[in-house]
């Protein structure tokens, strides 16, 4: 996936963020190849938002450079498709699946939009039939699970033709069987059509079977490389500055504070639990 | 009010033929299509009390123009658009929002009823800023309502795609580079100049049954946005002109119709959208 001639579909080079005194990362380098997937994964406050922040051209970065396919990144950029984490819809909202991944392909323009209808609606009817959504595309949004949302999402971020997707914690609040249908919908779509993958997650495992490289940020520390690398005891104590263990179970990571250290492993919680494993409980809900 | 005075349907033919009447009829034809259109989305962005605060701010300029022998139109439609933007600047935060609305309003009602304490004139134009008239849309104040009216349709109709993307979806149209923040002070100045022209109807305390239930019923019974809002323009011109008519036999303020209809459309909207809701949930 590296070995490619190609230029990247996302390029960092010294890349650093800064709010004041507070440095989130810096001298950040990082190529993505079109077609690769990256998850990046790290504690809550560690910048991975604000990595797709910068990514989005809604954050410059404070030293360093940033391209897209090649161009520098700038707000609203037609390369960049972006599903965010599913969220409760109201019922008074007057939007259906269509309509979602419709503006997702033309939302951002000025105008009824009433010229070139007949396209959009082609193109739409295309991207909702490559995620299997057309059964329920039509229906109000706020009447459909989780799951369902986050297949019109992919839809919606797919629709035009993006080189690069950015992906924020798409997975959370579903439940284990969504998390793992929707993180392989992302990651075969995404193939099919050469887009680079960024996922920020604070899970590794439902993406773990799709994944070629990990970012992992902690406190302005860094590592980048394939999860067997990266996913160590060694280089998360390291990153952590703190004993943590990484166990692996069958096709599962299991990341746990030694006893006796509080550690935000990015579940957001400060736990000595390893929050996978409270994620696997929240898996058994109906 | 007399009953059989509803039914006096040759008082009401007589009344259709007078020029006032028509102006009113008029009025209310231009309303309820711009309060129809934004229907929805006031009701996607939470914005009934906003509309409410909006609605008490252009009642304080049209109550400030009565005392400085202005038109009451044009002080309403300042009062409205001042306040639409102390609101879309100063609530962009959902969770102030509230409290933003409440402070303001409080504060510009009271002000209106030390302006109206102050205005030398007739009681009844003092009591019709608040729950509406029938009368008292004269030709230059059809001309003002055509052209905000137009005004409002047209940049609404520029904004729609981006406007719409950032009611239901804000998060993903911040993405998409939609410039979201601003959008909010303007769809509110929109919202605010609408509002104004309903309270010269219907009064600053009716200004909801056009703004808000219109949309609210509309969004009951479609997810589709173009529907929601040919629907919306529908329920509002059916309450509005509806309500005019009704109230001209008996010679009562329009808004107690208007508000009426307006009503039992939203009453009915919410049963035919719980019975669309239960058979959509089975069918899932």
């Amino acid at each position: 996936m590296t070995h490619d001639d190609r230029p990247p579909a996302l390029r960092l080079r010294s890349a650093r963020l800064a709010y004041g005194d507070r440095v989130l990362w810096d001298g950040l380098d990082l190529d993505v190849m079109p077609g690769e997937f990256v998850a990046v994964l790290g504690p809550n406050g560690s910048g991975k938002t604000s990595l797709l922040r910068v990514l989005l051209g809604l954050q410059p970065l404070s030293g360093g450079e940033v391209e897209i396919a090649g161009a520098a990144v700038r707000r609203g950029s037609r390369r960049i498709g972006y599903i965010p984490q599913q969220r409760a819809v109201d019922s008074t909202v007057t939007v259906r699946g269509t309509d979602l991944v419709g503006l997702g392909l033309d939302g951002h323009r000025w105008g009824l939009g009433l010229r070139g209808r007949s396209d959009r609606r082609r193109r739409v009817r295309a991207a909702v039939e490559a995620v299997n959504a057309t059964g329920y595309a039509s229906r109000p949004l706020g009447l459909l699970s989780g799951g369902e949302q986050q297949r019109l999402r992919v839809a919606q971020a797919l629709v035009g033709s993006p080189d690069v997707l950015l992906c924020d914690e798409p997975l959370l609040s579903l439940d284990l069987a969504s998390q793992r249908m929707v993180s392989e919908l992302i990651a075969e779509s995404a193939r099919g059509r050469d887009a680079a993958v960024v996922f920020v997650t604070h899970e590794i495992n439902p993406v773990l079977p799709v994944v070629d490289r990990v970012l992992y940020l902690v406190d302005g520390r860094f590592r980048i490389g394939p999860p067997d690398e990266v996913m160590t005891s060694e280089v998360l104590s390291e990153l952590y500055r703190t004993p943590v263990r990484v166990l692996r179970l069958g096709d599962r990571i299991m990341v746990m504070a030694e006893s006796g250290h509080r550690v935000d492993l990015g579940g957001g919680l400060e736990t000595e639990q390893p929050h996978h494993v409270s994620d696997e409980t929240e898996g058994r809900q109906p | 009010m007399n009953l059989d005075a509803l039914f006096d349907i040759d008082t009401t033919l007589n009344l259709l033929e007078l020029g006032f009447v028509r102006n009113a009829l008029l009025a209310g034809a231009i309303l309820g299509l711009v309060s129809g259109v934004l229907g929805p989305l006031v009701v996607a962005r939470n914005m009934s009390f906003a509309v409410h605060g909006t609605a008490e701010l252009a009642f304080t300029g049209a109550a400030a123009a009565l005392l400085l022998g202005w038109s009451v139109g044009t002080g309403a439609l300042l009062g409205a658009v001042v306040a639409a933007l102390i609101l879309g600047l100063l609530g962009q935060r959902g969770s102030e929002r509230d409290s933003v609305i409440g402070a303001v309003l409080a504060f510009g009602l009271g002000l209106g009823v030390l302006l109206l304490s102050l205005y030398p004139g007739r009681a009844s134009s003092k009591f019709s800023l608040l729950v509406g008239q029938i009368v008292g849309v004269s030709s230059t104040g059809i001309a003002l309502l055509s052209v905000s009216a137009l005004a409002v349709i047209l940049v609404f109709a520029l904004l729609y795609r981006p406007l719409l993307f950032a009611s239901v979806d804000p998060g993903v149209a911040v993405a998409r580079g939609v410039p979201v923040r601003l959008l909010t002070p303007v769809f509110a100045v929109l919202v605010g100049i609408a509002t104004a022209l309903a309270v010269q109807i219907v009064g600053a305390l009716l200004v909801l049954s056009l703004m808000v239930t219109p949309g609210a019923a509309a969004s009951r019974v479609t997810a589709n946005p173009a529907l929601a809002a040919l629907l919306a323009v529908l329920f509002a011109e059916v309450a509005v002109l509806g309500g005019i008519v009704l109230s001209l036999a008996p010679g009562v303020p329009i808004s107690s119709f208007v508000t009426a209809i307006s009503f039992l459309i939203y009453l009915v909207c919410r049963f035919v959208g719980g019975a669309r809701h239960r058979r959509l949930v089975a069918s899932g």
